[in-house]
């Protein structure tokens, strides 16, 4: 049987029959419920609080109650727990903590919290300008922007708005103190980032904190970092009150105050000599709400790939993250991506269209290959086959034929989208340093230790299977249990679309190792630790070198039809060819197509989430509209083996790529459906009509 | 007061107030946790039961419209044949990854099929566009459903 061959998901029963618990369906002895007192201003000072009197069984936890009040991510510069001062709409100033729900709310609407509100931020147009707004800035370049000889220019600005993950199960966590040791379960990507953000406010040693994942109802990178700020209150107040507390969020509550994707501005400007592209610059601006968080990563990420699927000689990437009083950004499958290839992919349509070339004939000219160097400068090191990849999109979507027929109100578009799998530059190796362990026992059964998460991506499935390929056992002879930190080592978070490449290639070592073990009749442990390939270059303060591992590829295509009265726009099809490496498992595979065309296409023409005044406006499934099945196109896709070196079996990352296509294509169909330019997303009728009848 | 239905086939009695939200109750009081909450405002799907023949959003359902009524949440459902046909297909086509909407998706599709008469692709849709699925984006879900029909027509 061939790797990609596909196989049953190990883990499909339990959540098919309702027997899978999640964490707001397990039973915890004395369990007590919390919700959580937040801001209902954007910016302030809390000048005090008061809690009504003569109530019972309400336990109050705030600041007071934290050891060290900061959640630790990547700086320590986000509150446990409010203080003096608030930031945003909902900031948590405090934990109310009881046995009885209903009590707990009556008390609730009872408090009442003093401010002297300050002046808030809540734009990019008021941030710019302003070094005090600064979250982080960057830029670099590539060869020689500053002396181009050029006999036109075309600049474009493009925006996009906020996204909301809307995982199906809202985050969840329970809390445990338990003869001294805190426990935290409950939904989550990253135990580990857990555990550290408990070992910074917490005064107890790392032997007396754990971290056990329960079944996770999907993340998408929305329980990325925001668990830990959750972790730390829950864990607070179980310590507090010596019993298990539950935070489980309304889903208004969690759509309103939770992390979402950076609403961004981006300006591209083209230098032109004889219709060629002969320099470009890039400025990116994110909103990153009141904390840094995770944005200066995002943005990162959206600055090191931004020269797209395309060699382009002389470049400058500039970038900032603006602090303002909206509510706090942070990880979404895409992590920047979405963004600036957006972007880049609407500016090279529009390029096309403005040097009247055809889009595809026109990207053709530009595509990178193996020895060509990145926008970082980085030398591409792995076989690169985008103009195959253009075949067959031409072939799988009769491109052709539908571009030139122009039948009116329909429209054709396409994208071409890089995506770099693991952690930037050196982050694997300096930053993440990630273990995987095998232990083979009596029996012969195989235990993966690793704490990369099941969230409904298929780890469990994927990674057991790359396990069971390498010792040519049965899958079922492989135990892969939630991770829990008093059992399996810091095999890094599961995010970044590494799981698969980076996570997975150590099993396959691990299991290379075992192999020559599995007669041994006793227990055997194989450990791995990660090593940097050696081709891999890298200057983090430049923001120089091989900014990935590798890179997946994606081609895809959009076909619309638009209604000429109401501007309603229908994606009927969806065409998409994903250079991933191996695939490991194609059943896996089309899952996360058919998922993240489904969260692009919502990104491209649907969901619309806005702030006013610090609040968002769009909290439930009624006014945030995110695709049914009704709205689904015709989904085609096809995939281009290219096994990569340093993957397991040759694969490489496959979870955010397919996301972040779909809008650009989309925005191109339109485009082409009308003749006029569409730069911002989500792309809905009301932005049509604005458009068109400007 | 004490509030009698049917819950998967028993005769049950619980103390309740006329408002509560069966939701809860099949939850909390009954531990039924198969039946999921996901949006609480009948948007999502997640929380889907049959109550006598119809589906429902349990969680808009108050105690006082249950009185007397037959429930039936997905752990009453696994136990019949034709829970086993679904269950395969979708394991077989791929339509589970978080899970988190999966129990409810099952219930939409037994609904559809408990209609009777001829079951067109509208139908499915229609059927299931109250579900919301984040993960799947739908297709593999679509395709176990017409995997369901054709074992079940094959059968009739
Ligand atoms: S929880 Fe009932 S419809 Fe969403
Ligand atoms: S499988 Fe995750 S929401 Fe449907």
């Amino acid at each position: 049987m061939n790797i990609s061959d596909r196989i049953n998901r190990i883990d499909s029963k339990e959540k098919i029959n309702g027997q899978g618990k999640y964490i707001e369906d397990i039973q915890f002895e004395n369990l007590h419920f919390a919700r959580t007192l937040r801001s209902t201003i954007p910016k302030g000072k809390i000048v005090g609080v008061k809690y009504p009197e003569g109530y019972e069984g309400i336990c109050i936890v705030d600041a007071r109650d934290v050891y060290r009040n900061q959640v630790h991510m990547i700086d320590n510069e986000m509150p446990v727990f409010a203080d003096e001062k608030v930031s945003y709409i909902g900031e948590p100033i405090a934990l109310i903590v009881g046995k009885d729900k209903n009590n707990i709310i009556r008390f609730m609407n009872q408090i009442e919290v003093y401010y002297e509100e300050e002046h808030g931020i809540f734009s990019i147009d008021e941030c710019r300008g302003k070094t005090e707004q600064i979250i982080s800035s960057h830029r670099f370049d590539k060869g020689n922007i500053d002396s181009l000889d050029y006999d036109d220019v075309f600049e474009r600005e493009y925006t996009t708005g906020y996204q909301e993950q809307l995982y199906m199960e809202k985050q969840g966590l329970v809390g445990d103190f338990c003869e001294g040791i805190v426990t935290i379960y409950g939904s989550m990507q990253c135990p580990y980032y857990i555990k550290n953000a408990l070992l910074h406010c917490m005064d107890l040693p790392s032997d007396q904190i754990r971290v056990v994942q329960a079944l996770t109802g999907g993340a998408f990178g929305g329980k990325e970092e925001y668990p830990s700020l959750m972790a730390c209150q829950v864990a607070a107040a179980a310590q507090k009150i010596g019993a298990p507390v539950r935070l489980v969020f309304d889903r208004r509550e969690d759509m309103t105050y939770t992390t979402k994707r950076h609403p961004s501005r981006s300006i591209i400007k083209s230098y032109l000599k004889k219709g060629r592209i002969v320099g470009m610059e890039y400025f990116i601006e994110l909103d990153g709400g009141p904390y840094a968080g995770l944005t200066d990563v995002v943005l990162q990420r959206a600055l090191l790939t931004m020269t797209g699927c395309y060699s382009i000689e002389n470049f400058r990437a500039e970038g900032i993250s603006y602090r303002t009083n909206n509510i706090f950004t942070g990880a979404f499958r895409g992590f920047g991506g979405p963004q600036s290839m957006f972007a880049l992919e609407q500016h090279i349509n529009q390029l096309a269209k403005h040097l009247k070339i055809d889009p595809m004939a026109f990207r053709r000219e530009y595509f990178v290959k193996q020895g060509d160097y990145s926008a970082t400068s980085g030398q591409f090191h792995e076989e690169i086959f985008l103009d195959q990849m253009a075949d067959q999109l031409q072939l799988l979507s009769g491109y052709q034929d539908k571009i030139n027929r122009k039948l009116p109100n329909h429209g054709i578009g396409i994208s071409f989208i890089p995506h770099g799998g693991g952690f930037t530059g050196d982050g694997e190796a300096n930053h993440i340093k990630g273990v995987v362990k095998l232990v083979k026992d009596k029996e012969g059964y195989v235990s993966i230790l690793v704490s990369s998460v099941e969230m409904g991506q298929g780890a469990k499935t994927v990674l057991s299977k790359i396990v069971a390929s390498v010792l040519a056992i049965d899958i079922h002879r492989i135990i892969y249990h939630n991770p829990d930190t008093f059992i399996v080592p810091d095999s890094g978070p599961t995010v970044a679309s590494r799981t698969t490449m980076v996570v997975g290639n150590l099993l396959y070592r691990a299991a290379q190792k075992l192999k020559k073990q599995m007669d041994c009749l006793d227990e055997v442990v194989v450990e791995e630790h990660y090593i940097h390939p050696d081709y891999m270059v890298w200057d983090q303060d430049k923001l120089k070198g091989n900014a990935y591992l590798s890179y997946s590829w994606s081609a895809v295509a959009a076909e619309v039809i638009i209604d000429p009265l109401t501007y309603e726009i229908t994606c009927t099809d969806i065409y998409g060819v994903y250079d991933v490496g191996t695939p490991i498992d194609k059943s896996a595979l089309l899952g996360q197509i058919h998922g993240g065309i489904a969260q692009g296409l919502g990104y491209g023409m649907m969901e619309v989430m806005t702030s006013n005044q610090g609040l968002i406006q769009h909290n439930s499934f009624s006014s945030y509209t995110v695709p049914t099945m009704s709205d689904m196109p015709i989904i085609h896709s096809e995939c281009l083996m290219n096994p990569y070196q340093d993957g397991p079996f040759g694969a490489k990352a496959a979870g955010e790529l397919t996301l972040v296509g779909v809008a650009p294509a989309i925005a191109a169909a339109v485009e082409d459906a009308l003749g006029f330019e569409m730069n911002h997303l989500p792309i809905t009728p009301e932005l049509i009509a604005e458009v068109v009848l400007k | 007061m004490m509030i009698e239905f049917e819950l998967n086939g028993e005769k049950v009695k619980i103390e309740s107030t006329l408002s509560m939200r069966l939701l809860d109750v099949i939850r909390n009081d009954f531990n039924l946790t198969g039946t999921k909450e996901g949006c609480s405002e009948g948007e999502c799907g997640a929380c889907i039961v049959f109550l006598d023949d119809q589906i429902v959003n349990s969680c808009m359902v108050p105690m006082s419209n249950v009185i007397g009524r037959r429930i039936e949440t997905i752990e009453g459902f696994s136990k019949t044949e034709r829970y086993q046909i679904i269950e395969r297909a979708f394991i077989e086509e791929g339509a589970v990854q978080c899970g988190f909407c999966t129990p409810g998706m099952i219930m939409a599709t037994e609904s559809i099929l408990r209609k009777g008469g001829p079951i067109t692709d509208e139908l499915i849709k229609e059927g299931l566009s109250g579900n919301i699925c984040r993960c799947t984006g739908y297709q593999t879900i679509y395709n176990a459903v017409q995997a369901v029909l054709k074992e079940v027509q094959a059968h009739v």
